[in-house]
């Protein structure tokens, strides 16, 4: 959908594809519900979320490499302030925009605070310590509930406020400028505008003074430190960056369901989110986009699979849900065996991954076969 | 002329193998100081001491009359000390533009603001650096190579590209770890040009080297080590004709 976008031939080719693409994007919430069901506008929102969760894992992962195992748990903390400034847990009930910045901020400095024990870890060992953060957090979350109940433990918190803005909440169903808008519906604009914002940010950071850092120390951190670079400031400001979009994303998300739990915020949904960044093409914005997309909405078809069968042979052999995972595993295997650079790969990653002619591969590969 | 870079009495260990033992030199302003010695004899050990890779294990070492050992990389880089890598270390997924453009940044500001919001400040600041990047490309020779790779140039532009993203740091004094290892002598002489060039845009350089000659017709002064110990210091001639240099390189035998 976005590849046309990337060749434009004329200015006014380019215009007319983004006006279209404007358009598509305004009215898809109520093409999905004519054609689907209310329940697909909700993937649709989902989607969305997890664009603004893969963008901002793919500054950690995608831009600075540092692979982020526990990235979740700025989700969780986003969501859990969220639920304790605007529900009954402690009657306090904050308006959604003064919310949304503290729980970017929060998420934020834990974001540094993971970065700062973390700094001389690279690859596995990274990952390790940041998969043990998300799980502290997530254990946390489910254990304070005494002798203080601060998150309610694994009940979770519930009655979270809907947003409102000008009066509206979106929380119900309205009639505005005789159109229905579902709870779902206002969400979508919701999340729609906060992912071209975020889109819009990870495109102006990519392509900057602090952009080309965290590339830099993607490709050589001993280099990088050599040409002037401040590794630990930049390493520690990808990290509180990428977290910051987490803690915007929980607090929508608590908003959003109304409801939170520990539950929602396993490793699961951190290799989730890693997945959605590798296989659309890691440090591409387009790519992430797409795997965020994909991986959202290609769960919830294969929930279909079971009426098929029912329709086939008249009864459900395999539980749709372990067929589901099944073949979202095969997927993303033969993804790696075909297509390890992901589907929109950046230029440069795909180069990476096939070196095209063989003289600058050997050349390339001798040279850096002496890194450390 | 005044002394720019001091070691003094530097010693660096591993564990229990000597790497650098007492090693003390001076780099006057404006010259072209030589570093040569056989395979393993502390060379490039003392260039990571000097560029913050390594702490030293002992003594000390001053730029301009400011202590550098064990401080940070970048810090060092920022008093203007940059260095190239005698195993080339290129951003090589990078363009040669944007590997000159990181060297830039640490004589740059701008932060995540000014990245996501581009006033006119960082505007003004990025098209400066964009700017001084094509001169220097355009300095080493490599102008029209911009847009390529780091890592799809030919070995001996990665070399001249590596020269040109330290000279982005605005050095003022720039350390070269065997710059013409692996060139012909064609390519030698064109890297020798460049390093003139240089001194006489006022660069110091310090210069590890292995071809004798190249060192022989452009330092200065020159310093041999030996099994991490200085074994001699001077212009080029008188290093030549010192018999404890005979003796490192090809033994005490041929030096009696």
């Amino acid at each position: 959908m976005l590849e046309f976008l990337r060749r434009p031939r004329t200015r006014a080719q380019a215009r007319a594809a983004i006006i279209l693409l404007a358009v598509l994007l305004a009215v898809l919430p109520f093409l999905v519900e004519a054609g689907l069901s209310r329940s697909w506008v909700r993937v649709l929102d989902f989607a969305l979320l997890y664009v603004i969760l893969a963008l901002g894992l793919n500054i950690v992962v995608g831009y600075a490499g540092l692979l982020d195992l526990g990235f979740v748990a700025f989700y969780a903390l986003g969501a859990y302030l969220y639920a304790w400034l605007a529900s009954p847990h402690f009657g306090l009930h904050l308006p959604f925009w003064a919310i949304l910045p503290l729980g970017a901020t929060l998420a934020g400095v834990f974001g540094v605070l993971l970065g700062a024990p973390t700094l001389r870890l690279r690859g596995d060992y990274l990952a390790i310590v940041t998969l043990g953060f998300g799980e502290i957090i997530r254990i946390f979350m489910n254990n304070l509930n005494a002798p203080v109940n601060i998150t309610n433990g694994p009940q979770g918190i519930n009655l979270i406020d809907p947003v409102t803005i000008a009066g509206i909440s979106f929380g119900k169903t309205q009639q505005l400028f005789g159109i229905t808008f579902s709870s779902a519906h206002f969400y979508y604009y919701l999340f729609l505008a906060f992912t071209l914002v975020t889109v819009f940010i990870a495109y102006r950071l990519q392509d900057s003074r602090i952009g080309r850092a965290w590339a830099a120390i993607r490709e050589d951190e001993v280099a990088a430190a050599a040409m002037g670079i401040n590794t630990r400031n930049i390493k520690l400001l990808a990290f509180a960056m990428g977290a910051v979009f987490g803690g915007v994303a929980g607090g929508l998300f608590a908003a959003f369901q109304g409801f939170i739990s520990p539950e929602s915020f396993t490793l699961w949904e951190s290799i989730l989110i890693l997945c959605m960044i590798v296989l659309g093409g890691m440090g591409h914005i387009p790519g992430v986009i797409l795997g965020a997309v994909l991986l959202t909405v290609l769960p919830e078809a294969l929930r279909y699979l079971g009426d098929w069968q029912r329709a086939a042979v008249g009864e459900v052999v395999v539980d749709p849900g372990d067929l589901r995972m099944l073949l979202f595993g095969v997927a993303l295997v033969l993804m790696m065996i075909y297509r390890p650079e992901g589907l929109i790969p950046s230029r440069q990653r795909k180069r990476e991954f096939h070196a095209e002619d063989g003289v600058a591969a050997q050349e390339q590969a001798s040279l850096y076969d002496s890194r450390a | 002329m005044a002394a720019l870079l001091s070691v003094n009495a530097v010693s660096k260990r591993f564990g229990g193998i000597v790497a650098l033992d007492d090693v003390t030199l001076t780099v006057q302003e404006g010259e072209i100081y030589g570093l040569i010695g056989p395979n393993g004899a502390g060379k490039t050990t003392l260039f990571n001491c000097m560029t913050g890779l390594y702490g030293v294990s002992r003594g000390e070492i001053m730029l301009d009359g400011k202590p550098i050992h064990n401080r940070k990389p970048h810090l060092i880089v920022e008093q203007g000390f940059a260095r190239t890598f005698q195993n080339i270390r290129l951003f090589a997924n990078m363009t040669a533009l944007e590997n000159v453009l990181v060297g830039r940044h640490v004589r740059t500001r701008a932060g995540v603001f000014g990245a996501v919001l581009r006033d006119a400040d960082t505007r003004a600041e990025e098209a400066a650096s964009r700017e001084r990047a094509r001169a220097l490309l355009d300095f080493v020779g490599l102008a029209n190579k911009g847009r390529t790779l780091a890592g799809h140039l030919a070995y001996g532009e990665q070399r001249r590209l590596e020269i040109a993203r330290a000279l982005a740091t605005e050095p003022r004094l720039l350390a070269l770890d065997e710059p013409v290892a692996g060139m012909n002598p064609a390519e030698r002489r064109q890297m020798a040009e460049l390093f003139l060039r240089l001194r006489a845009q006022g660069v110091t350089l310090l210069l590890i080297e292995h071809d004798v000659k190249l060192v022989m017709g452009l330092c200065d002064r020159v310093a041999v080590l030996d099994y991490g110990r200085k074994i001699a210091e001077g212009t080029p001639g008188a290093v030549r004709s010192d018999p404890a240099v005979i003796a490192a390189y090809l033994g005490t035998e041929a030096a009696a």
